[in-house]
Order: C-alpha cells, then structure tokens, then sequence
C-alpha cells in the first residue's frame, strides 16, 4: 500500500498511476455499462464484418440500425393499442412486441438489400451508396417521427433483462462478470451467441470458405464455381439483420423510444472496430467493448469521481468539461484509425465491384 | 453534336433525378397521411409543393431567403466537390462548418465594438476559414500518413465538433448571467445586410468563390494535379506529383471552404452561437456535389436547388401541413437516382454522361487503418 502512495505522489506521472488505479477500482462497477454501450457496436462491428468479408463496404450501418430502430418502436406504438401487450411471452414481451421486433429485422434486412442493388448490381461507389442509405434513414425516420409524434403516441414497449441469480452474481472476484455478460435481455444476450457462432462459422464452415474467398479473390472463387454475385447479396443481407439487432436494442432494450439520429455514429465506431479487431467477429467484439469503455468512463466519472488518495486525479477530471468525455469515444476511435495499434490488412477484394468474366 | 443536345447530356441525369424525387415524395406524403390518419388525400402533396415553391421563390422577401439558405450549401458543396476531385470523400464538411462557425463567432466577439467593422469582419472571416482548413488537414494528414480513411475519421470529427462547440460556448464564450449558454453578439462584425429583411454580403461572396475554385481547378497547374491524383493516383506519381502531398493540400482547402461556409452562416445570419447549435449544411453539402456533378457551376444550381427547399421547407409545414423533415427525403432521392444513374439512363433511354465521379475512382480504395498510400 505503500509503495501505490509514493507512486501517487510522484508528480505528474503519478497522475498516470492514479489514473490507472481509479480505473482498476471502478471496473466491475462500470462494466455493465460498458457492456450495454458495447452491444450496438459490436453488432454494427459483425454488420462490417459479415460485408467486407465478401468483398462490399457498408458504409451505410448507421443508417440500417437508424432504420430498425425506428421500425421496431413505431411498429410497437402501432400494434400495442391493437393487440395489447398481453401476454408475457418471452423477457417481457409481448406477441406484438415480437412481431414488431420481426419487423425491426426485416426492415434492417430491406435496406441493406439496397445497398447491395446499388453496390453489387448497379456497382455505384460503395461508399457514396452508404452515404445515401445513411442520409435516406435520417431523412425517412425523421420525417415519420414528426407525423407519429403528433399523435403523441403511448409508449412501444421493450423487452426485460435478465435477472443473474444471486448465486452467480455473489461469487467473489467473478461476481462481476456474470452480472456484466448476462445481466441483458434477449438482443444483448443474443450478440454473445452470433459472436461465437460467426467465428466459427466464418473459419470453420464451407460457407465461410466461400465468403472468405470472394472477399480476397472473387475471380477464384467464380472460376470453383462459387456464385459471387448471389454470395455477396446474401452475406449483405445478413450484415443488415445483424445491424438491425443493433438498431432494435437501442429502441426496444435499452429504451423504449426513438429520438431523430438516436444512433449517433454507433454505426461508424462499429467500423473502426471491424478494422481493429482484424475483420474477425471476435476482434470486433473485443474492440466494440474498447470503444464502449470510454463511454464507461465518462459516465463513472459522473457517478463515482475519485476521492481520498485520488483526490489529484478527481480535480483534473472534475476540471475538464462534461463535453470531453461525450467526445471521448471519437477521439479514441481517430487515434486507433491512425494505426496507433499497427497495420490492420482489409480483404483484397473490398470495395470493388465484381466483374463476371463472360460480361467483360 | 448540337450545342442544345451536348448540353442535354449533361443536365438530363439531374433533372430526371429531381422529377423522380418529386414523384417518390408524392407517393412518401400520400402513404405516410394514409397510415397516420386513414386517409388518402390527393390534394396533399399539390398542397405541399405549392407551398414548397411559394415559400421559396413566391415573394422577394422569400428569394432573399432562399439566397441567404443556398450560400451556406454553394460553399459546403465546393468543399465536398472539391475533394471527390482529389479523389477524397470529405464527409467532415460538417464538423469543419462548425468549427469554422465557433471561431469565427469567438473572434467576431472580440471586435464586436471596434470601427471600422469591416476590420472585424475581414479577421473574423479569415480566421473561421482559417480553423476550418486546419480541422481538414487533420483527416488530410491522417489519411496521407497513415492511411487512417478519411471516411471514418471526418465522421468522428464531426462528432468531437459539437461536442467542441458546447464546450467552449458553455465554458470560455458564455455571456455571464445568461440562463442557458450562448455568445455574446458579434455586433459591428457581422456581415452587411444588402438586400431585404436578411440578405447579407456573404451572397455574393459564395458565387465569386465558385468561380475562383472553377479558375483553380482548371486553370492552374494545382488544379491539375488535384484532379490527375483523383483520377489516378498512380499515374500523378509517375509524372512526378506527389499524391499524399495533394491529399493534405485538398483536404485542408475542403476543410477551410467549409470553415468559410460556417463562418458566413455566424456573422451573416445567426450572428451568435449557442451551446447547441445544429446544422446540416454539411450534410445537404453532400448532396449537393453529388447533383452538382463536383463542378463548380453545378454546384451553384444545385445549391440554389436546395436552398430553395430549405426556404420553402417552414411554408409547407405550415401551409400544407407536412413535416419539414420531407425535404430531407428528397434529398436522398434526388441522390439515389443520381448514383443509380445505369438505372435513370435506362428507365428513360437516355445517353446521357454519368454522375460525374467516373473519374474518381480512388474513393473507396485503401480502406481502413495502417495502410498509406504509397509514398511518392
């Protein structure tokens, strides 16, 4: 103990060992709400992930989960008062919350099925598509929000969390960590099985073979007999219902609304973490709970400052403006980007349009 | 070929595009009225772009506005268009509008009594364009150092933008006593009214820009290289430019044309800042280039296009009753025929050029972190 307090003391670095220490004490109480930041990216990450893997960049998660989002709570605020949200069936929900989450999915499914016309059929600039999905989901939601919220709709509804039994939560130590990975409802829980399933999948099955070969050299793959085109437009397909589940926990999860824009560039971090984590599911996970950490931080911040032999450290961070913690997330985003971590390599075939040989 | 006919060609793409979007915004109105309230009303969207058009060009008072709406875009719109010539996509223009926007508005405030006012507003001016280029060279140095693409990177900026204009507004420029954060007023600083109610300098400014960047795209050996690394990266290599060089060079003349478009939008029409200050110039901006075909000229009508709509957007909200928030709809569809040009030039059998980005070929290449363009 000791030797922490003459680290403490020294000037200036020892800011640095506050720091680290502040954060070892309040990990367990942050990462629950690391984790709830964590679960849009990571899912707008697998969106990524499932795309360029083939061979198509999807600039346009932003505006998938924009758009499942808003599906998923105005189809609820539209089918509640018709079906009534009786009975409980499954974490709370009822039929009618799971026929509008249905909803959510198939829209998110939709609209990347227009990126894909757009990027495979049409091969227009990948990333000038997205934008326009990005521009469209913001524009469409926004003008729909206004004609709902005048009618000044009962709210949608949204699905529990699951309650961790004491039993797990009180272990000493690792408590901690079953409250953080299961203490979510159905879409958080879900991410934790796409993850491994992907992952597996993705480097274990035919399937993923295939989407790794079209992703690296399409013309290969073709000439195996392997359809590209039809590959392709499945795996963006997939890629949306993934950043639908995204967009659908921000509207029926963690909330039960939809503000204009309520993504706020979750879709984007997502894509930082899909380079960091290597184009790999589990990378990507592991880089969404980094980019959500520092959400974590700036809350607890908020919630715990540091004290006692913190006290220097809770002065500078009490000193800075609310702002630079809301700003953190970015920042920490541009520096990975900048290749802080080291070169990331991206599939060899990713954002080019594929060819067929007879058409050429 | 008829000078008519070369001509068609050239604007074919864009009209069609603006006709279908009407289109697809009647069918929006009708189906979004019939889902909310069961009915199916006809007159609806005849009464919304009536409206539309009444409220933008129907009095002078309403042209003035749509003048005052579209210098903003014609300035965003040639920092994007500017950088699809080099090949970048500059999706930053909004996060460099508001910094551009703060400075000048902390630079304005400090001049706010000083005579003459052209002084004031000559420093304050420089000083927003000059915040604006540098919050371009950063995804510019980025992106030719490491190869961080600046796709990403200018979104994240955006981000941290807002965040910058609420700190300082909250912070540092808060007038004392004030019960929510806002500046002080930038007072002899702000841009001369010349026309109507609202009509100030900064409307001639943007058109004379326009030429200027017209004259420095294809006029100059500058120009050149912008447009030669855009088209073929490696081919300026070969002829000895360096293509990371014009990258930063571009990105922070994007970034200080939308730092300029903030900096009029300030001193022109808001004259101060308050803590949440929003926009989306930068993001009409997008779209803008995009219709305007990245030329210079083009840009300008298609800046008065949206302009016009963002005019025009309060009357038919509250005229006809439709949300503002439909001229964002148009907007997208406007853009999606546009890049679905194949699509356009099919429906209606035309010959007509493409979107005018065949050129830039180098967008969405050497994706992500790590990977820099190769040195010259």
């Amino acid at each position: 103990m000791d030797i922490i307090g003459l680290l403490y003391d020294l000037p200036i670095i020892g800011l640095v060992f506050q720091l680290i220490g502040y954060l070892i004490s309040i990990f367990p109480t942050i990462a629950p709400i690391v984790m709830q930041a964590a679960v849009p990216i990571a899912f707008a990450a697998l969106c990524g992930v499932m795309c360029e893997r083939a061979g198509v960049v999807n600039i346009g998660i932003e505006g998938t989960m924009l758009t499942a989002a808003f599906v998923g709570w105005a189809a609820g605020v539209f089918l509640i008062p018709v079906l009534g949200n009786d009975p409980k069936l499954f974490f709370g929900g009822s039929p009618a919350l799971l026929i509008a989450f249905g909803l959510a999915i198939l829209s998110g499914i939709g609209v990347a099925l227009i990126h894909a016309w757009l990027s495979i059929s049409v091969k227009a600039d990948q990333i000038i598509a997205g934008t326009i999905i990005n521009i469209a989901a913001f524009g469409i939601t926004g003008y729909l929000n206004t004609l709902i919220a005048r009618s000044s709709p009962t709210g949608a509804g949204a699905f529990g969390r699951l309650e961790v039994p004491a039993a797990l939560a009180d272990l000493p130590f690792v408590g901690w960590l079953f409250t953080t990975f299961l203490g979510l409802g159905p879409i958080g829980l879900s991410l934790l099985v796409v993850v491994i399933l992907f992952q597996i999948l993705l480097f274990r099955s035919r399937w993923g073979l295939r989407t790794r070969a079209v992703g690296e050299h399409p013309r290969a793959a073709e000439t195996v007999g392997i359809d590209v085109i039809r590959l392709r437009y499945r795996n963006v397909m997939m890629g949306g219902a993934l950043a639908a589940l995204g967009g659908a926990y921000l509207s029926m999860e963690l909330s039960q609304s939809f503000q204009q824009g309520m993504t706020v560039g979750k879709g984007f971090i997502g894509l930082a973490a899909m380079i960091v984590g290597r184009w790999t599911p589990i990378g990507a996970f592991g880089a969404a709970l980094l980019f959500a950490s520092a959400v974590g931080i700036g809350q607890s911040i908020r919630i715990v400052p540091p004290a006692g032999e913190l006290a220097e450290l809770g002065e500078l961070l009490v000193a800075l403006p609310s702002q630079f913690f809301d700003a953190l997330p970015y920042l920490v985003t541009i520096v990975i980007l900048a290749g802080v971590i080291g070169r990331s390599v991206p599939p060899a075939a990713d954002g080019i349009p594929y060819e067929r040989e007879s058409a050429t | 070929m008829t000078r008519a006919r070369r001509l068609w060609t050239l604007i074919a793409l864009p009209t069609l595009s603006i006709v279908l979007a009407v289109v697809v915004g009647s069918i929006v109105i009708l189906v979004s009225e019939l889902l909310v309230s069961g009915r199916l009303r006809f007159d609806l969207p005849i009464n919304a772009y009536s409206a539309l058009i009444s409220g933008s060009i129907g009095t002078p008072n309403a042209i003035v506005n749509t003048l005052v709406q579209t210098t903003p875009l014609i300035l965003g719109g040639l920092s994007v268009g500017l950088a699809f010539k080099a090949g970048l996509f500059n999706i930053g223009a909004q996060g460099q509008f508001l910094i551009g926007a703060l400075v000048a508005v902390a630079v304005g405030t400090q001049f706010r009594t000083f005579e003459p006012g052209f002084v004031g507003l000559l420093v304050s001016i420089a000083a927003g364009a000059l915040a604006g280029a540098a919050y371009g060279f950063i995804p510019g140095i980025l992106k030719a150092v490491s190869g961080a693409h600046e796709v990403v990177t200018t979104i994240m900026l955006n981000f941290v933008a807002v965040s910058t204009v609420a700190a300082a507004v909250s912070t540092i420029l808060d007038v004392p006593g004030s019960p929510s954060p806002i500046t002080l007023d930038v007072g002899t600083a702000a841009l001369p009214v010349l026309f109507g109610r609202n009509g100030h300098l900064g409307i001639l400014i943007a058109p004379i820009i326009a030429a200027a960047m017209s004259w420095l795209l294809f006029k100059t050996t500058w120009g050149f290289e912008i447009r030669t690394t855009g088209a073929n990266p490696e081919a300026a290599r070969y002829a000895g430019m360096s293509p990371r060089r014009i990258i930063v060079y571009a990105m922070s003349l994007a970034g200080g044309l939308a730092g300029l478009a903030g900096a009029t939008e300030v001193l022109g029409v808001t004259k101060h800042m308050t803590a949440s200050y929003g926009t989306t110039v930068g993001f009409d901006s997008i779209a803008v280039a995009l219709l305007g075909r990245t030329n210079p000229l083009g840009i300008v009508f298609a800046a008065l296009l949206f302009g016009a709509m963002r005019s025009g957007a309060a009357a038919m909200q509250i005229q006809a009753g439709v949300p503002a928030e439909l001229v964002g709809v148009l907007q997208a569809t406007i853009l999606f025929f546009i890049v679905a040009s194949s699509v356009v030039r099919r429906i209606f059998r035309l010959r007509a050029a493409g979107p005018g980005l065949d050129e830039a070929t180098t967008i969405s290449r050497s994706y992500g972190g790590g990977e820099a363009p190769r040195a010259a």
